[in-house]
Order: structure tokens, then sequence, then C-alpha cells
């Protein structure tokens, strides 16, 4: 269960948001909505550990994160606004490797069955730079297919997709969910995903 | 645990492999430093043997620290940093497989290189064996300083050079102990009290540095 | 009596605080630079050996032993902040780290001084005044590090860690400078080698190291006050202050009220 205090992030000189207070259980889904420079994505930050508060805490089964993050961070997946793989490596070399790094080994076959999940697997062998920016976002959310996390922290999952990959994707996040994971989506669209609780949260003026 | 240290250390391994333009860089501006100093004073063997000590040892801190940008840089810029701090491993630990694939790589072939380098300047071969073990047992400290001035200056902006000023001075004491042994073997004299200061150095960044560099990334990356 | 420091800890607080004792410091440095003065230059006889050239040690020897101290002050007021994540601390470090690169330049520029006279040329490399160099290559380091970083808490925080790995490396550097000093000069030049000090030329090197000391608080807390609008500028506390109310394009500035 995650839960969120009196939540503030102050970038730079500007205070994004305060007083931010959430919880949520498992099967559920909170969507981050804003627009652009709201602090959707430091919000998804300040949720991964990545980014200390200003003021107020975030708890993962009532344990404050900062005090355990390895425990915290060992049942999170995060895929933010970057990818995450590396340029010269292959999309099975870098699944392999986010997979085996977060402490689940993967088997080639099971990598190229979460590549073909999402469409891409074809391309399981060549290397990522020649690949387009919609291909290396697919490759990036294959982990997604991979990994036992319990909580999914996902900034824009859905951007640079197309409608297949988009259903694809939504159906693997209601699975997820029916699982007794949890999810935290930013997102400028609307999207159909079945969550037995669905919440949102709007940031900025 | 073990697991991950080793899957990073490959990943880096073979990154560093696929790009071996770069490696090939930092290799041949030691080359080229070094021979820019016999153009420059003369090629007379008597001075070229008095300062052979020291310029090789800084123009290999040179060329190591040239490298050092690298170590982080591309991992900031496709989002494999923020992965690796979230990886469930003791952040220091994943560090010191990423500065040991790097030191593999830009280092070791420089120490590997020193004794031809070393011929240039007409050094006997007991003395090109001092060199060789002078900079293989200093590098190391080299590499594990340096990665803390590179996570410090993390996407700053002309951080090249930034790196530069924040690691020379604490590279001074490595410098100072290298040539020296370097130097003591010239003269015939034992050098083991300079290397066991070289040893003890890198012992020392290899205990402290990592957690440093963990706790730099983590206030750069915020 | 029951005093809490910690009323003082918040940059709010600090700033009038600062502005009250920042008087009284510089009156102590005028108060001891005199006597220190006075002793050094009138009272301390001359010495036989270098005659009264040496008197520049009076400035070089109580500079290089405040270079040292702020830097070890600096590195304490850093680590402090980023031990508690307070911001305070940390801008004492930073307004400490000019001061202490300016008595590092100064105690180079001493040395200089006295080295002509007395061995002839204008640098030596012994021991003290290379250690001094490196110091100010730390000093110079540290600050051109949080001058570099835009985001002024990870400014405090990057140079904090860099002034504690420096503390760290300092020993180190000095013992390593020794080394390479005596493989190298032998004892020829020391400049370290004080002969036997009348004591009053010890008096006279306390007075002006306590007259550097006082100048130096006075002019971190007037920095530090600084430090303190440029980067509180835009919360409540600093628009209402006098200071700031009597420039009015101080006032037009924008920034996010908290």
């Amino acid at each position: 269960m995650l839960t969120v205090h009196d939540l503030a992030c102050v970038r730079g000189d500007r205070l994004l948001f305060k007083n931010l207070s959430v919880v949520l259980n498992a099967g559920g889904l909170l969507y981050v909505l804003g627009d652009n420079g709201s602090g959707k994505s430091s919000l998804l930050k300040l949720l991964c550990g990545l980014l200390t508060p200003e003021t107020g805490s975030v708890h993962w089964c009532a344990q404050n994160i900062s005090h355990a993050p390895e425990v915290y961070q060992s049942n999170l997946t995060y895929i933010g606004h970057l990818n995450g793989i590396k340029d010269d490596l292959s999309a099975l070399e870098n699944l392999s490797f986010s997979s085996g790094i977060a402490g689940k080994h993967v088997t080639a076959s099971e990598v190229l069955d979460a590549l073909q999940a999402i469409g891409i697997e074809r391309y399981a062998h060549v290397a990522m730079s020649e690949l387009s920016q919609g291909q290396k976002r697919r490759v990036a959310l294959a982990r997604l297919w991979l990994t036992s996390s319990q909580l999914w922290i996902l900034d824009e999952p859905f951007a640079a997709l197309d409608a297949a990959a988009i259903t694809t994707l939504a159906a693997r996040l209601t699975e997820h969910l029916a699982d007794g994971g949890m999810a935290v989506i930013t997102s400028h669209q609307e999207v159909n995903i079945n969550a037995k609780s669905t919440q949102s949260l709007r940031l900025g003026h | 645990m073990n697991q991950a240290f080793f899957l990073l250390l490959k990943r880096d391994l073979k990154l560093a492999l696929r790009k071996r333009a770069d490696l090939a860089t930092s290799l041949f501006f030691f080359v080229i430093v070094a021979s820019l100093f016999p153009l420059a004073i003369g090629p007379e063997v008597a001075v070229l043997s008095i300062i052979a000590p020291g310029v090789l040892w800084v123009a290999a801190l040179l060329a190591s620290m040239l490298s050092l940008t690298r170590l982080f840089a591309s991992d900031l810029v496709d989002g494999s940093l923020e992965q690796l701090l979230l990886a469930p491993q003791p952040l220091a630990w994943l560090l010191l497989a990423k500065i040991l694939a790097h030191w593999l790589t830009c280092a070791l072939p420089l120490v590997l290189l020193a004794p031809l380098i070393g011929l240039q300047y007409a050094l006997a071969s007991n003395v090109l064996a001092v060199l060789t073990l002078s900079l293989l047992l200093g590098t190391p400290a080299l590499s594990l300083i340096g990665a803390i001035g590179a996570a410090l200056t993390l996407g700053v902006r002309g951080s090249g050079l930034l790196v530069a000023l924040l690691v020379l001075p604490l590279y001074i004491p490595l410098l100072i102990f290298g040539a020296d042994a370097v130097a003591a073997s010239q003269h015939g004299m034992s050098a083991t009290a300079q290397l066991s200061l070289l040893a003890a150095g890198s012992l020392l960044a290899l205990v402290l540095a990592p957690v440093a560099t963990a706790a730099a990334l983590r206030i750069s990356v915020e | 009596m029951h005093i809490n420091w910690f009323k003082y800890s918040t940059p709010q607080t600090f700033y009038p605080l600062a502005g009250r004792m920042l008087p009284w410091f510089f009156g102590l440095a005028v108060m001891f630079g005199l006597a220190g003065l006075y002793v050094s230059l009138a009272l301390a006889p001359t010495d036989f050996q270098q005659g009264e050239a040496y008197r520049i040690i009076f400035v070089h020897v109580p500079a290089a032993w405040m270079s040292m101290l702020i830097y070890i002050i600096m590195a304490a007021w850093a680590g402090l902040g980023l031990a508690l994540n307070a911001r305070l601390p940390a801008m004492m470090a930073q307004a400490l780290a000019p001061t202490g690169a300016l008595f590092t330049v100064l105690a180079l520029l001493t040395g200089s001084l006295w080295g002509k006279p007395m061995w002839g040329a204008w640098w030596v490399w012994d021991a003290r005044l290379t250690s001094e160099l490196i110091l100010l290559f730390l000093y110079i380091g540290f600050i051109a590090l949080q001058s570099s970083i835009a985001d002024p808490r990870r400014a405090d925080r990057a140079g904090a860690l860099l002034a504690l790995v420096g503390v760290v490396n300092v020993p180190i550097i000095y013992f390593s400078v020794k080394w390479w000093n005596t493989l190298h000069q032998g004892a020829s030049i020391n400049m370290t080698n004080a002969p036997t000090m009348a004591t009053t030329m010890l008096i006279g090197m306390l007075l002006m190291t306590l007259a550097l000391w006082m100048y130096t608080i006075a002019v971190a807390l007037l920095r530090v006050r600084c430090i303190m609008l440029e980067r509180e500028r835009s919360s409540a506390w600093v628009q209402i202050l006098y200071e700031v109310q009597a420039l009015p394009e101080l006032n037009t500035m924008p920034g996010a009220k908290t």
C-alpha cells in the first residue's frame, strides 16, 4: 500500500505543489494529470524516491521509503520519460540486463515473448540505435511483461505508441491491476483501463 | 548481489568494446602528450631520463582524466542512471562495477602501453618494470577518485574542465609517489615505500570512493 | 540559562542576528589588528639574520594558519548542512570560501615577498608554500563547483561533498608534499624552520591571527547576509526588509510566493 502524506515539491525556485496526500491500495490505479510543467514527472520521481520532497513523506506498507529504500525499490518498476535503455545494445541484451539488475533472472525466450507481446520481436537482436523512437519506447515498455513488481510508476507510457500498442499496453495494465498490482500513470490521453479503484490527481493552477 | 555486480560489469565492458574508437582516443592522447616533451625540450637522453618519471605520470594522469566524463554521461542521457539508482542493490557496490569496467577499458591499456612509451625516454628495463607497476597500483585510485569528480559535475556545462579542476589537486599525492617510485629505481634504489603508498592509496580509495560517488550521484540527480 | 540555539538556525532569524554581531567583530578585528601591527612592527626585535624584511611573516604565518583553519571550518559547516539537510550551514560554508581563498593567496604573495630578499627568488617550492598552493586549488575547485551548478540546493550539497573529500585529503596532500620536498630540496630552503622565536614575535603572530580570525567572522557574516538576500529573495521576510524596500526595483522581482 502506497501512502503519500502532505507532499510538497520545489524545483529550482518554484514551488510546484504542496499539501499533496493520496493513498493507493492493491488493484488501484492513480492518474496524475496536469499541464506541462505542473510537476507530474517530479511527482513520479518523488514517489520513486529519486527526489527528496521539500516537506511530507511517502510510505510503502507503513514504512517511510527514505528509511528503507531498497525494500521499496525492489517492489517498484519505474519507466520515466527517458527509456533507460542503451543504444549500443540490442533489445534482448537491454531487457536481460534490466531484469537481471532488478534481481529477476529471465531467459531469452521470456524476453522474446515480451517483445512479441508489444509487437517488436523481429528487432530483438538489432542494436537500439537502429530503431525509431516509437520502437525504442516499446522496448522500454516491454519490461512490464517481464517484471513481477507490485507497483508500476509510468510517465506518459502511451505517448509515441500507435493504437494497437496502446490497446496492448492498456490490457497489460488491466491484467497487472487485476493481479493485485498498483499503478501510477501520467497521461495526456484517455485510455481504457479497468481497475478496482481509479483515482485521479490534478496538479497545477 | 554478486550477480548484479557482474551483470553491470559485463554490460559496461560490452558497451565500451562496441565503441572502440573512444578507448583509442585516451590511449593516443597519452602517446601524444608523452611525445610533446621531447619535442619541446630536446632529445638529449640525459635530460629525458630526468624528466621521464614525471612526464609519463602526468601524461597518464591527464589521459585518465580525459575519459572520466564518459563514466556517467551516456547513462544520464538515456535514463539508465536513474534505473541504476532504483536497483535494489547498494548503489556503491554497483558503482564499483562501473568504475572497474572503466578502469579495465581506459586505464589498463595505458598501463600496458607505458613500457613502450618509456622506451622513448631511454629508460632501463628495471625502471620500465617499476613504471608499469606504479601505474598499475596507482591508476585504480585515479579512476576511483575521478569517479567522485565525474559524479559531482554530472550534467554541468563545461564539466570536462571542471572535473579536472576538482580532481587534479586530489591526484597530487599519487603523482608524487608514482613519479618518485620511478625516479628511485632510476637511481638504483628500492621503490618499495613509494609503491606501497600507492597501493595504500588505491585501497583507501577502493573503500571510500564508491560510497562518496554514490552520494554525489544522488545529489546530482536531484 | 536555557538558550534555544535552534531559534537562530533559519535564514530568517539568523539574518538580523548576523547584522547585530557584524560591527562587533569588525571592531575586534581592528583592535587586534592594531595591537598586532604595533607588536610586529614596533616591539618585535630585528632579526639579526634577516633584518627588517622578516617582518612579513607577521602577515604570512597568520594568513597561512587562517587559510587552513577556514577550510576545516568551511568543511564542517558544509558537512553540517549535508547531515541536517539545512540551508543556513550550507550558506555559511559558501560565505567562508572566498575569504579562505583570499588568505591563501595572501599567504602565497607574502611568502613570495619574503622569499625574494631571503633567497633571491620570487617563488620557492618549499613544503608549506606548495601545500598552500594546493589548498588554493581546493578552494577554487569548491567555488567553481558551486558557481557552475544552477540549482542552489544541489550546489550546496555537491560543494559539501567536495569539501568533505578535500578535508580527508588535506593531511594526505600535506604528507606527500613534505615527502616530495625532503627528496628534492633537502633542508636548505625551509620556511617552516622558524629559528627560536622571541616571545614578542609569537605574540605578534597570535594577535595578527586573532585579527584575521575576527575579520573572517565579520566578513562571513556580511557575505552570508548577501547570500540569504539573494537566495531567499522571493520569500516574504526578505521583501519586508528595510534594505529591500528602500530599493524599489527589487520589489518588482518575479518569483513564486511561498
